[in-house]
């Protein structure tokens, strides 16, 4: 019922085939790019699919509006290509499935989304929020059920998604601020790209955050600490939102440092990697990451995702790094407690 | 007829022998599904001499005696099935000595797990013991008894491998040593090179003797531990899995679990394995070679490594694991019991399939979990069900599964682990009858009055010749 | 009986008999009778034996039931999703008994005594605020604080020395304090614990009556069972007040620097009270007050904070007596656990600690080793 809207000719007239160029895990020149996406679109076999590692990336760095790598992993799913062991996306689709434990605090207009994290729960309190709390909801019946594009399985999103849907539609909520970067990246970016009508506008909380830091402006002192932003694989869905990374740490007086693997050039914290392709290639990426951040002389490693921080908190904090959510950075700059 | 009470308060003081309703209820059960068997009385001992008195006594007035630590086998080995007096070793709980560059440690016949673990994180931190994940009230001797399993199983064996000597109140009341300390002063073997006659004693469940003393060896305790979980959705690969892992010497524990809540494990089987290291460096070496170790099941996709959840790792690095009690009230009921048999590794894929398919039978919250033995000379595969303790139909529905699971094991070869009495008496049914003669051979020598823990491998037991 | 309907959930595994470490035995009456019977697992089994008509009500069987300190070791350590209800279970029983009769003859006493003299001394209540005479503490007219004594701290000679040391203590640095008198009434904990619950509302609807018409509004207890059932029960009963241990005063005074006690180069270790540790979360006010005396030396027992071995004073028995003596009673345990430390002072937080671990002291024959002070015992003498 649902299905992608893909334009291969976009492809074809593409001028850079920055989707496979720029791709930080296959080596392909411009000709090749544009031959492999067409071809994927036309059903064919390519090396793409199989060596696709699922970072999310091309699809920021397409500039046209297409959608490569969700056709990626449509054509993956159809020609019975897995990404993960069978057994990992099998306990996913259970993890993500509704449970009827879902739980939601007293409904406005606008209100906060956790997905089914449990971490937000505890993160929510002090100024940052006390005007939208206890405004909120939790559960899997809200999940944004972006995480099995990791698991070539789109049948699965186009299932649930519209279920979601229709359980936020009988909320009435006009505005969401999605908690997690992967909810929002999910309303504004797959959604429509399936044509899954989303009955409410999604609001990224790095957005939120800096509105509000920009009311408690008094109360700001600035945190004159450095630090690494480690971006989620699902920034990338969100990439128009991203300059609030530099926006927020700017107004808390947070030095960010610039490192090599920032921005475009970003590498994800591996944790999907070590799931679906064993120990190589989530070590290398997460020494090559944290070796970055402790060259360019970072104090704290600035975290927007909770798997990502559940992922590499340990790891950076025994090279001396303190590992910290950004919500939690917001409120030390207002004199709060993590 | 002599008044066995008062002979007891003779030896043990009064504040420690009862035959007070109270008592005589709460010994007659255990938290598993036996039915109860009251005892006459219960006494508390506090020396090895005072039981050597009450096993005379028993001799004389041809009474049971039935050991007990904590009673939780949960096979109801403590029950006294045929009356008799009780002995609650509990109060025998004193550390009586490490040898630290030896390792091994002596303790009483009745001191808990969790008092030794307490008093080596304390006093020797580079040492450990083979803890199980029973409760820590658990009694080390009992669960040697019982050839149980724990920790450092996979590594170096059952916990009763790691005896390093006895002290026993035989049947007829002799006090004995056994292992290397009948003739040194020191406790480094249960046997070797002398003939072992640990054997007597251990996997008897009492019914050749009382342990009053054991010693256990103890092995290096790391800084470092970590736990990983590796999950397949095949359970016909599972044996080749611990295969390769034990091929490469890097693990402690390795455990496989398969049970359908919370929802997130459901059809899958997760191989779970520790390791430790004293370093950074030690413990990312382990982990390395272990996840190359299973490349060709991540290639082929038919496995995977799971992220542990954060507020799941404590949990699982739990010594004891407190989750392995909570499986109790899955039913809001207070109970749990299970067969735990031990099976060739490469019978994991049917057992997996039999509990499961029992759990669908007889309408039982059910887990499975297998624990390697020995580098995986065998395994351990408890095919545990939760009971709601005040459901009278749901505990005759669990008894028939775990009937069902009794005669499930002899026909993929596999053993009884702490057997209950109707399993005992299946195995000596089915043993080769020269071993069974050889075992009615030892029990008749050392219990010639048939008063330890009666009904126990016992020959002529219900019908048994 | 309440609760009944989880009571056939315990597993009878014995976490509720350790410390968290599994480092020792930390229920008083396991500990001291050894029997399964007498742990919180044995209860449980045997409250529903007794339910169910498997067993009849015996002394033993009260003996079991009433021995119980209350201590809450279990409620701590039980690994189960209804631990916290575990003494409230114990105390339903005993409701269940003392309803019909069937108690032992101490607690009945004891019942009694409340209920006819408003005290257990069986002394008149004008008696009740002798212990205040010729100190520096006022009556109650309106101060900013009523500071509750008990029964303990108003009759019982130990403890009226600590009443009146700590009411001193309270005066001198300034904090706004009135004492009722003979006009105080039991705060009821411990008829609550023994299970008479209608004794127990009517001592509480008369206190709440009482401080109302005084316009109470923030009380300062002695004993923290007081501090225990004026926090959890006297609110649904009507009485809502800010409730205050009178260590959580302290410290906030030491914070400010209202007191500076000369310096005192002594050895202490420090014994958490059931009932303001694990009932109700304070570990660290009196601590934080000792390691303000300058000189001295805080030394933990093994068993310390949550882990705390109870003195066997509660769950009634320091009236009672049912926890009884012998060398293996928990007021002895905890005294050798704290001469093991080195420690010249085992100082209290609570009245009925003091005298439990002193007759403890006195029976060990350990008094020339060590003391058992109260708090306000230390800081008072090194007052300017």
């Amino acid at each position: 019922m649902y299905s992608l809207r893909f334009d291969s000719d976009i492809c074809r007239t593409c001028p850079s085939g920055a989707c496979l160029v720029k791709c930080q895990y296959m080596d392909v020149d411009k000709e090749t790019a544009k031959e492999e996406m067409v071809k994927i679109s036309q059903g064919k076999d390519s090396f793409v699919l199989e060596q696709c590692v699922t970072c999310y990336a091309c699809e920021e760095y397409c500039k046209r509006g297409n959608h490569p790598f969700y056709l990626i992993t449509e054509k993956r799913e159809e020609k019975g290509i897995l990404t993960s062991p069978r057994a990992i996306t099998k306990q996913w689709i259970n993890i993500g499935h509704p449970q009827g434990k879902y739980i939601i605090g007293g409904i406005k207009p606008r209100i906060l989304s956790f997905g089914f994290m449990p971490e937000f729960l505890k993160m929510v309190k002090g100024r940052l929020f006390e005007d939208i709390m206890p405004s909120f909801i939790f559960g899997q019946e809200f999940f944004c059920n972006v995480v099995y594009l990791h698991f070539a399985n789109t049948s699965i999103i186009k299932e649930r998604l519209p279920m979601v849907m229709e359980n936020f539609k009988r909320l009435g909520v006009e505005e969401v601020v999605c908690m997690h970067d992967e909810c929002y990246g999910s309303f504004a970016h797959l959604a429509p790209a399936y044509g899954i009508e989303v009955p409410f506008k999604p609001i990224h909380y790095f957005e939120y955050l800096y509105k509000r830091l920009k009311e408690l402006r008094t109360e700001i002192r600035p945190l004159k600490i450095k630090v690494a932003y480690q971006r989620p694989c699902s920034s990338r869905l969100s990439s128009d939102k991203h300059h609030f990374v530099r926006d927020i740490m700017e107004l808390i007086g947070v030095d960010l440092i610039e490192r090599e693997y920032q921005d475009e050039n970003a590498l994800c914290c591996g944790g999907i990697f070590a799931m679906c392709y064993g120990y190589d290639l989530a070590h290398d990426v997460q020494t090559r990451n944290i070796n970055d951040m402790v060259a360019h002389g970072a104090e704290y490693c600035v975290f927007n995702c909770p798997a990502c921080q559940s992922t590499l908190g340990e790891k950076v904090a025994k090279r001396d790094i303190k590992p910290i959510h950004m919500i939690d950075l917001c409120k030390m700059a207002i004199g709060e407690q993590p | 007829m002599a008044d066995v009470g008062k002979l007891l308060t003779d030896i043990v003081g009064k504040d420690y022998v009862s035959s007070e309703p109270e008592e005589l209820y709460f010994y007659s059960r255990d938290p598993g599904l036996m039915p109860p068997h009251k005892p006459d009385y219960v006494v508390m001992p506090d020396t090895a001499e005072q039981i050597q008195e009450i096993v005379r006594l028993a001799n004389r007035e041809k009474i049971p005696v039935v050991p007990m630590g904590a009673g939780l086998a949960l096979t109801g080995l403590v029950i006294p099935l045929k009356g008799g007096i009780v002995v609650d070793m509990k109060r025998m709980n004193r550390i009586l000595y490490v040898n630290e560059i030896g390792r091994y440690a002596l303790v009483e016949g009745g001191t808990p797990q969790g008092l030794l673990k307490s008093y080596l994180e304390k006093n020797y931190p580079r040492l450990r013991h083979s803890i199980p994940d029973a409760p820590p009230t658990a009694t080390i001797a009992a669960n040697v008894l019982i050839h149980g399993q724990g920790r450092l199983t996979q590594q170096y064996g059952f916990n009763s491998d790691m005896v390093a000597g006895l002290e026993v109140v035989t049947g007829t009341g002799e006090l004995c040593k056994i292992g290397s300390c009948a003739l040194s002063g020191d406790w480094f073997s249960k046997g070797a090179p002398m003939p072992d006659l640990s054997g007597l004693f251990l996997g008897w469940f009492g019914a050749t003797g009382i342990i009053t003393k054991v010693a256990v060896k103890l092995y290096p305790r790391k800084s470092l531990r970590d736990v990983e979980i590796f999950v397949t959705d095949n359970e016909d690969l599972v044996p080749e899995m611990v295969y390769e892992i034990t091929h490469t010497e890097m693990a402690e524990d390795i455990l496989i679990f398969t049970q359908p809540l919370p929802m997130m494990f459901k059809d899958n089987h997760h191989v779970s394995f520790y390791i430790t290291g004293d370093t950074d460096e030690e413990l990312e070496f382990k982990r390395k070679i272990i996840w190359h170790c299973l490349d060709r099941f991540i290639k082929s996709k038919d496995g995977g490594f799971m992220g542990v959840p954060p507020v799941m790792k404590p949990v699982l690095l739990e010594s004891p694991q407190r989750s392995a009690s909570r499986l109790a009230d899955v039913k809001k009921g207070g109970g749990f019991e299970y067969s735990g048999p031990i099976i060739m590794v490469d019978k994991y894929p049917d057992c997996a399939r039999k509990v499961k398919s029992l759990a669908e039978k007889y309408d039982l919250a059910y887990s499975g979990m297998g624990r390697v033995i020995d580098a995986g000379h065998c395994m351990m595969f408890a095919f545990a069900f939760a009971f709601n303790r005040a459901d009278e139909d749901m505990m005759a529905r669990t008894r028939k599964a775990l009937e069902e699971v009794s005669d499930f094991v002899l026909k993929i070869g596999g053993l009884y682990w702490k057997p209950t009495v109707d399993e005992q008496r299946m195995a000596l049914e089915k043993m080769d009858s020269n071993t069974r003669r050889l075992m009615k051979m030892i029990k008749n020598n050392l219990d010639p009055n048939g008063i330890m823990n009666p009904g126990n491998w016992e020959p002529g037991t219900r019908g048994w010749n | 009986m309440k609760y009944e309907e989880i009571i056939h959930r315990c597993f009878r595994c014995g976490y509720c008999k350790f410390t968290s470490d599994y480092f020792d035995f930390n229920c008083p009456t396991y500990r001291k009778y050894r029997f399964e019977t007498y742990s919180p697992g044995g209860r449980m089994w045997l409250i529903r034996a007794w339910l169910n008509n498997e067993i009849e009500n015996s002394d033993r069987l009260q003996e079991i039931l009433f021995s119980c300190a209350t201590c809450a070791n279990c409620v701590e350590h039980c690994v189960f999703k209804f631990s916290e209800d575990l003494v409230n279970i114990f105390i339903a029983a005993r409701e269940e008994l003392v309803n019909k009769g069937i108690i032992p003859p101490e607690v009945r006493d004891y019942l009694k005594n409340v209920s006819i003299s408003g005290n257990p001394y069986k002394q008149p209540a004008s008696e009740r605020g002798r212990w205040a005479e010729g100190s520096i503490i006022q009556s109650y007219e309106g101060q900013e604080y009523l500071f509750y004594v008990g029964c303990v701290g108003s009759y019982d000679e130990r403890g009226r020395k600590i009443a009146r040391a700590v009411g001193e203590l309270l005066v001198k640095a300034g904090v706004s304090i009135g004492v009722l008198g003979e006009r105080e009434a039991c705060d009821g904990n411990e008829v609550r614990t023994l299970g008479e619950m209608g004794l127990f509302e009517f001592l509480a609807e008369q206190n709440i009556t009482l401080f109302k018409e005084l316009g109470v509004r923030k009380i300062i207890t002695l004993d923290p069972h007081a501090f225990n059932a004026f926090t959890k029960y006297y609110p649904d009963l009507g009485g809502k007040f800010q409730v205050y241990h009178y260590t959580q005063i302290l410290e906030s005074l030491f914070k400010k620097g209202a007191l500076k006690p000369s310096e005192y180069n002594v050895k202490v270790t420090y014994h958490d009270p059931c009932y303001l540790g694990r009932h109700n979360g304070e570990y660290e006010a009196p601590r934080e007050i000792l390691n303000s005396i300058p000189g001295l030396e805080l030394i933990e027992m093994e068993q310390n904070r949550e882990n705390s071995f109870c003195c066997g004073g509660g769950g009634g028995n320091f009236f009672t007596d049912i926890l009884g003596g012998g060398s293996d009673s928990p007021n002895r345990v905890r005294v050798r656990q704290a001469l093991e430390t080195g420690a010249e002072i085992i100082v209290v937080a609570c009245p009925l600690c003091a005298k439990m671990l002193e007759d403890a002291v006195k029976a060990e024959e350990i008094e020339d080793s060590l003391e058992v002070l109260d708090l306000a015992e230390i800081i008072i003498p090194r007052l300017p």
